[in-house]
């Protein structure tokens, strides 16, 4: 089972811009701990959030053909704590992207107001490491893509009479 | 687009502090780009995608740091260092940099220092005026 760690994509141009909806919730275990008696989601968790949405639109730019992995956090910088209850949006911008990697600019925030600046770097592994050599099959984006359809069902719906948009 | 050198210098000098997040002190002619500055084969790409925005270039990976894909041939890597096959391509492929020094020792270990600033600067000098 694969670990997801958004909610839904809310819109999703192929090949450059995708935003994505996180709702916070108490339920997530790490938050008592995070901090006791003050909850706040760990920025760590905000940058893998942001990896999933640029993750997800690097991978579909070349139809889920290269295994996409999170090379390089070339930025990150929060301007405020993020609590239960609220719902981040996560908004992730191509700013290159080639053969072998691809890089992202990203922000995340609470209704309109800035929470944080997340620029990426994406390896294509297969293109990348010089003759290492990694499993046949893509282990990042794997046979079954039913998960990236739950993910991505309200563009789906909005965009079916386009086969295009069939992952 | 017509830049001087030390326009370019300056450019080139504020791409690798954001790229490999060193003072700009650091970041002298001479200083190379692994030995130096501490940069891993990811921020090569890093590298590359920031000076194609900030000169308005396209550079393919290759023809800017061409060693990693000459390190894979045996026909140009022998006993760990370049047969004389393997300088010819590597003096074709990185025109812009001086490899005197490293003819008389081509140990592959080696080549990362060949990267340096100056020879970014020669690249995107060459490539602006050819432009």
């Amino acid at each position: 089972m694969r670990w997801i760690w958004i909610d839904k994509f809310i819109d999703f141009e192929r090949g450059r811009r995708a935003v994505s909806l996180k709702n916070v919730t108490l339920a997530e275990e790490h938050l008592h701990d995070h901090f006791p008696g003050f909850p706040v989601m760990p920025e760590c968790l905000m940058i893998e959030a942001m990896a999933q949405t640029a993750g997800i639109l690097v991978g579909e730019a070349k139809k889920f053909q290269e295994k996409v992995i999170l090379a390089k956090i070339k930025k990150a910088v929060f301007f405020d704590y993020v609590k239960p209850g609220d719902t981040i949006e996560l908004e992730a911008n191509i700013e290159s992207i080639a053969s072998e990697a691809a890089s992202t600019s990203g922000k995340i925030t609470r209704s309109g107001k800035l929470i944080a600046e997340i620029d990426l770097m994406f390896s294509h592994i297969d293109q990348n490491l010089a003759g290492k050599e990694f499993p046949a099959e893509n282990f990042v984006f794997g046979t079954g893509q039913s998960v990236f359809e739950t993910l991505l069902r309200d563009i789906l719906t909005r965009e079916k009479p386009n086969t295009e948009a069939q992952l | 687009m017509a830049m001087s050198r030390d326009e370019i210098f300056t450019q080139v000098q504020e791409v690798l502090v954001d790229a490999l997040g060193v003072d700009d002190d650091e970041i002298t002619s001479e200083a190379t780009l692994m030995g130096d500055l501490g940069a891993e084969s990811i921020d090569f790409l890093d590298i590359v995608f920031r000076l194609e925005k900030a000169f308005g270039i396209k550079i393919p990976r290759e023809e800017l740091f061409p060693a990693e894909s000459l390190m894979n041939n045996s026909d140009y890597v022998h006993n760990g260092k370049l047969t004389e096959k393997g300088l010819q391509e590597l003096r074709e492929k990185m025109p812009h940099t001086d490899l005197t020094s490293f003819e008389d020792d081509p140990d592959i270990n080696k080549l990362g220092d060949l990267f340096t600033v100056n020879a970014i600067v020669n690249y995107v000098e060459g490539k602006i005026n050819a432009a």
